[in-house]
């Protein structure tokens, strides 16, 4: 090994917590971390959240002080572009022009957030999520009296719509598909969150198509839809996923496939260079198949590989992928994934506002998507880790408690 | 400030002054304390920050919620003074506080 060291591009959630286990774990050599952003390695999710409502600052949002860095002895180099990955040269090329060699590189890039490519995409006021400054943007045009159109009913939008009305602002979710959440969720919590949501003052458009944005001065007044409707907006926020930056990766011939391909330590197929986080399709042995997964429990999974990958630690016990959404006084989380299932369950009562909807395949829960409901989550997580069948009768039934059920 | 000690499992200790407003695990986190993962940041949605309070802080960190209570239920190795330490508001009171670790968050 030559005094290179790691090299790790993209410090978000996935990258900067990399660096900081791999100090944890005992790594000696140097480690720089390269992100495109001014702000030091933070959490993504409280921006659509706690964070467009007020309630947490930058501070909370960064996951440590950037003092840490240098005193941990990483270089942490922000407002800075890869330009490229020179694999046989194991050499990382900025856009200015600097290159660092590395032993051991690691991405994690991410996503970016798909755009859509119709009239008045560019006005202002038209906007995505994804960064600390997207939500920046997002924050200064809500309030109250402003309208705000949200053109795509997944995750993303539903939290900045319930936290647009928190702030007083009126809120349109607008979903190609005939029902929101429809490529994340299963319709007994679509049905759901679409009630929840219009108790709470949303409207919804589904089934819609937007044909384009319209403008007064520049800046966005209303979104067309398809039947020739125009939804008055002070602002659009655009959240029809974000599909992986990989560029880099396909550019220095390493095999992308909707995402960069990873073995269980998030090796890809060059030995010297791992992947992690949302820009990675990755094995998923308890379904027997790849995955691209988008969450911050997978990126700080894949992290851990890495970590321990490089330093010689064994492997950590595979984890049950899983994920959270804050909407209103709901807590959403949802673990596993529901392919294969040839039973839908659920336990609990949506008018409640408190159940969770499990699937099986032969009486093994694949999956389960719990409202307000933390214990069918956990007991639910614990048995798809376990791959134990099953009473589906006794799993319906309330008066039986999760503890019960997963003995 | 307030002064908190995290004991890891293999018992090596740390002392931290933690800023009260924040919570036990962001103490850890800010700190790269090993042994506290926190892999939600705090949403009180994954049970990766357990911590055992010790004694005489127990009482003195305040009731668990029915949300904490059942996530704990389901977390592994779990002790009449187990605690989410996302729930743990650091406070001029916990001044002294000591917590430990248990042998995996996962």
């Amino acid at each position: 090994m030559s005094d290179a060291g790691v090299i790790i591009i993209g410090a978000g959630h996935g990258g900067g917590t990399a660096a900081a286990l791999l100090r944890q774990y005992g790594w000696q050599g140097p480690i720089r971390l390269v992100g495109e952003e001014p702000l030091a390695p933070y959490q993504r999710p409280p921006l659509s959240k706690a964070w467009l409502k007020g309630e947490a600052d930058e501070e909370a949002l960064i996951l440590k002080p950037e003092s840490f860095y240098a005193e941990a002895g990483i270089e942490l180099m922000m407002d800075a572009r890869v330009a490229a990955i020179e694999p046989a040269a194991k050499a990382v090329r900025l856009a200015t022009g600097e290159r660092f060699p590395y032993d051991h590189l690691i991405i994690a890039t991410g996503a970016k957030p798909r755009r859509l490519h119709i009239p008045g995409a560019d006005l202002d006021g038209v906007l995505t999520l994804r960064s600390a400054a997207d939500a920046e943007a997002l924050k200064a045009h809500l309030g109250p009296g402003k309208r705000i159109a949200v053109v795509g009913g997944g995750y993303i939008g539903l939290e900045v719509a319930a936290s647009a009305r928190y702030l007083g602002a009126e809120a349109t979710v607008i979903e190609k598909e005939a029902r929101i959440l429809a490529r994340v969720a299963c319709k007994t919590l679509s049905d759901f969150f679409t009630r929840y949501h219009q108790d709470h003052g949303v409207a919804f458009e589904v089934a819609a198509d937007v044909t384009a944005f319209e403008g007064a001065d520049g800046k966005v007044v209303g979104v067309r839809l398809g039947d020739g409707r125009l939804i008055a907006c002070d602002v659009a926020l655009v959240g029809i996923g974000a599909p992986p930056d990989d560029h880099l990766a396909a550019h220095a011939g390493l095999t992308c496939d909707g995402g960069i391909v990873v073995d269980l330590e998030a090796r890809t197929a060059d030995p010297s260079i791992f992947a992690i986080g949302d820009v990675t399709r990755r094995p998923m042995p308890l379904y027997g198949r790849m995955f691209r997964l988008e969450s911050v429990a997978n990126a700080l999974e894949q992290a851990r590989h890495a970590a321990c990958a490089l330093t010689g630690r064994p492997a950590p016990a595979p984890e049950v992928t899983w994920n959270w959404s804050d909407q209103y006084d709901l807590k959403y989380q949802f673990a596993g994934l529901p392919l294969d299932a040839d039973d839908v369950l659920v336990r609990g009562d949506p008018d409640q506002a408190k159940f969770a909807v499990f699937h099986l395949k032969s009486g093994v829960i694949q999956a389960v998507e719990a409202v307000n409901a933390p214990a069918e989550f956990m007991g639910g997580r614990l048995l798809i880790g376990q791959r134990k069948p099953v009473d589906p009768a006794r799993l319906a039934d309330v008066s039986v408690s999760m503890k019960e059920v997963a003995a | 400030m307030a002064k908190v000690t995290y004991i890891e499992f293999n018992g090596a200790e740390h002392v931290l002054d933690v800023k009260p407003g924040l919570s036990v695990m962001e103490g850890a986190v800010k700190n790269n304390i090993p042994g506290i993962d926190a892999d939600c940041g705090g949403a009180c949605a994954c049970a990766t920050c357990h911590v055992y309070v010790q004694e005489p802080w127990l009482d003195k960190t305040g009731e668990k919620s029915a949300m904490e209570e059942s996530m704990l239920d389901f977390a592994e190795n779990v002790q009449d003074n187990s605690r989410l330490s996302c729930q743990i508001k650091v406070t001029d009171e916990l001044d002294g506080l000591v917590v430990k670790m248990p042998e995996s968050q996962h």
